[in-house]
């Protein structure tokens, strides 16, 4: 076991790619020679040659565009946006082209391409370096949505993009890409792509988090059991596929849910589960499910995202209107009564 | 960079400053065609003739059915045979053509079955053919995204080494777009083996071309991203084949992407859905209906002594075959099956899909058993 950081984790899974299949090809701006802004595709060029991870003129439609093109002649382009609200510009080649090509030939071209997006906010950004765009994507049917949480994630997830026959929008948390852990990268433990991981058992209450959110979910869990009360925290991992399975089940077993997301909240993902936990796990409920969200303002600026970033006590404050302290249990009763 | 050097680059990229003309308005040659082109071989020019006249009568039909609800739309080529045509047979079958919704008879042209051409516009699929087999990419919507999957499919062609060539058909309003201009800029930074191939009709729906740009032609717009640039007479097939060839010729050799500006004219209205009087003169329409790209062709061959009556009565035989089939083919009720509307969104449906899946098939279930009752 060795402590590896997110941006090693990513690093070592687009080197591991690249080493393994021979049509992986890695560009976007600076992430040649210099490595990208956060370092994600460092040494790359030198060790694996210009002709495998190159720079492109500063252009995101024209970087999809052109991996749309690449992908079609059989490469697998796994392209950088440097940062979220850069990606933009390249809307309509992900939403009229990535994600429809193979609906559009009715199954026979495929665009097996990973687009890269450092997203999100906590690092003291300025304007347009701290969106969260997940909603956007995992709005839009062909693409699949990922966004890691841990290093061992960050380079399975990576690894399971690259070699998936669809496109994949990698979300990576920047204010995680620091964050240190112990894993063994060769050994795979991590789940497959599209399941949720259970980050903390817990029987009160259900905290479903994704990316930049779940370590703030566990900070909350850890602050919780302090008073006697036992979040279970779920990772969601990919937001597309969405594991709905693991995400009933822990809250059908407790009875109460908080999603929580950095982005904003109206329409946004946090919104979708609440609506498919509610239908589905209605008789076992014993509160609302509650969301803890950003703000539904634009992202702000770098001295003031404290005010917008859900942190633990906003996260405490809704585990708190789940009144688990003054009501009883009555889960069981009304189980009872439908019965 | 000396003067001399600089100023050999800039003419190097420069388009001719009228454009490249081999046969008049009239069907007789041209005084002095650019010397910078060849004219392609007779037996090049009456396989266009053949090719245009099917086209053509292609296109009227598609109008025709359009007029009978056998197809929800169809953006007309009429006026355009000599761009779609020559853009496809100055490729080898080899090559990739990136074609826009309008680019019908060019599809047709590249062999592909009209009716699985009309599909997109009849309302089956997206896309009736297989781009992987036709080496052409699905009809494209969007104004001017294709042409970077043309550079991204140039750049894997240059890569495998094997002489491939993309070319992107565009028309006069996407070259307004911010993905026109990536695509000139990526390819000529990648030396991409792909040919711009724009085809100005003179309006993007009713918009004219002094409304869309101040340029003095859009061909100029290659300069400014280093790509070479020529202008042509888009209704003079002869003039299109050879600069379209050169330009093929000049990115399968390895030096770069070219881009060519066709001057030809939209006969018909954007689509059937539009009303043309509202927005061009029929003095106009009639000025162009003068250098009518099929008319003209074959002028020009008669006069070589390369076509006779009986050549061309036995041709419009085979177009009104052609059109007979694509009649049969659209008359025909398609069978479509809503479940495969799930299996082409993922290789593998999710698990949300297959429970919709189910739904639906559900639904239809009960329907087929309501009318059964």
């Amino acid at each position: 076991m060795a402590k590896v950081t997110m941006a090693q984790a990513l690093n070592t899974a687009l080197r591991d790619a690249l080493r393994e299949d021979e049509r992986v090809l890695v560009f976007g701006e600076d992430v040649g020679p210099l490595g990208g802004v956060f370092r994600i595709t460092d040494g790359l060029t030198r060790d694996f040659g210009e002709q495998r991870c190159f720079d492109t003129p500063l252009a995101e439609a024209g970087i999809v565009g052109l991996a749309v093109g690449m992908a079609m002649g059989g490469f697998r382009p796994v392209v950088e946006m440097q940062f979220d609200a850069f990606a933009y510009p390249a809307f309509e080649q992900i939403a009229s082209h990535v994600a429809k090509t193979r609906n559009r030939t009715r199954g026979r071209i495929g665009l097996p391409m990973v687009i890269r997006i450092p997203y999100a906010g906590g690092i003291g950004g300025v304007e347009h370096h701290c969106d969260s765009s997940e909603a956007y994507y995992a709005h839009t049917p062909g693409l699949k949505v990922a966004t890691p949480a841990t290093a061992e994630d960050a380079y399975w997830l990576l690894r399971d993009a690259v070699a998936d026959p669809d496109p994949v929008v990698f979300l990576e948390p920047k204010k995680l890409y620091w964050s240190r852990e112990d894993t063994d990268l060769q050994t795979r433990e991590a789940l497959p792509f599209g399941r949720a991981a259970i980050r903390r058992a817990g029987r009160d209450a259900t905290l479903i988090a994704y990316g930049p959110s779940v370590p703030v979910a566990l900070a909350a869990a850890e602050a919780a059991a302090a008073d006697g009360i036992e979040l279970e925290v779920v990772d969601l991992r990919t937001l597309v596929p969405f594991d709905d399975e693991t995400v009933t089940e822990s809250v059908r077993r407790t009875g109460r849910c908080v999603v929580v997301q950095e982005a904003q909240g109206f329409a946004g993902v946090g919104a979708e589960i609440a609506a498919r936990v509610q239908e589905r796990c209605f008789h076992s409920l014993a509160a609302p499910v509650l969301r803890v969200a950003g703000f539904d303002i634009p992202y702000p600026p770098p001295k003031l995202e404290h005010a917008h970033l859900p942190g633990v006590d906003r996260i405490l404050d809704a585990v708190d209107r789940l009144q688990f302290a003054d009501e009883p249990d009555t889960r069981h009763l009304v189980k009872g009564a439908v019965a | 960079m000396s003067v001399k050097s600089l100023r050999q680059t800039v003419q190097g990229l420069l388009p001719s400053l009228t454009p490249v003309r081999f046969v008049a308005e009239d069907g007789t040659r041209v005084a002095r065609p650019s010397a910078d082109y060849t004219e392609p071989p007779l037996e090049a020019l009456l396989e266009a003739w053949r090719r245009m006249v099917l086209g053509r009568r292609f296109d009227t039909q598609a109008t025709a059915l359009t007029k009978q609800g056998r197809l929800a739309v169809y953006p007309s080529s009429r006026g355009q045979e000599a761009c779609q045509i020559g853009a496809v047979l100055a490729l080898r079958p080899d090559d990739w053509l990136f074609p826009t919704y309008r680019d019908s008879v060019a599809l047709v042209t590249r062999g592909i079955d009209p009716v699985e051409v009309l599909t997109l516009l009849r309302g089956d699929w997206h896309c009736g053919y297989d781009p992987a087999v036709t080496r052409t990419a699905p009809q494209c919507t969007p104004l001017a995204t294709q042409v970077l999957h043309a550079t991204g499919m140039a750049e894997s062609l240059r890569r495998k080494g094997e002489g491939g060539v993309a070319m992107a058909l565009v028309g006069d309003g996407a070259t307004s777009e911010g993905d026109f201009h990536e695509a000139l800029n990526f390819a000529a930074v990648f030396r991409a083996p792909v040919v711009f191939f724009v085809q100005n009709n003179k309006y993007a729906i009713s918009v004219p071309l002094a409304r869309q740009t101040a340029a003095p032609a859009l061909a100029y717009k290659g300069i400014g991203h280093g790509v070479r640039s020529e202008q042509v007479d888009g209704n003079d097939l002869v003039a299109v084949l050879a600069v379209l060839a050169a330009a093929v010729e000049h990115a399968r050799a390895g030096h770069g992407p070219v881009l060519v500006e066709a001057h030809t004219y939209r006969m018909d209205a954007h689509t059937n859905a539009d009303d043309a009087t509202r927005y061009r003169e029929d003095d106009e329409v009639e000025q162009w209906r003068s250098a009518d790209p099929v008319d003209r062709l074959e002028t020009y061959l008669r006069s070589r002594g390369a076509l006779t009556d009986e050549d061309v009565a036995g041709l419009r035989e085979e177009a009104e075959e052609l059109a007979a089939r694509v009649r049969a083919g659209m008359n025909a009720d398609s069978v479509l099956d809503p479940l495969e509307l799930f299996d082409h969104v993922y290789a593998e449906p999710t698990p949300q899909l297959r429970e919709q899946r189910a739904q639906l098939a559900a639904e239809l279930a009960d329907t087929t058993q309501a009318q059964e009752d």
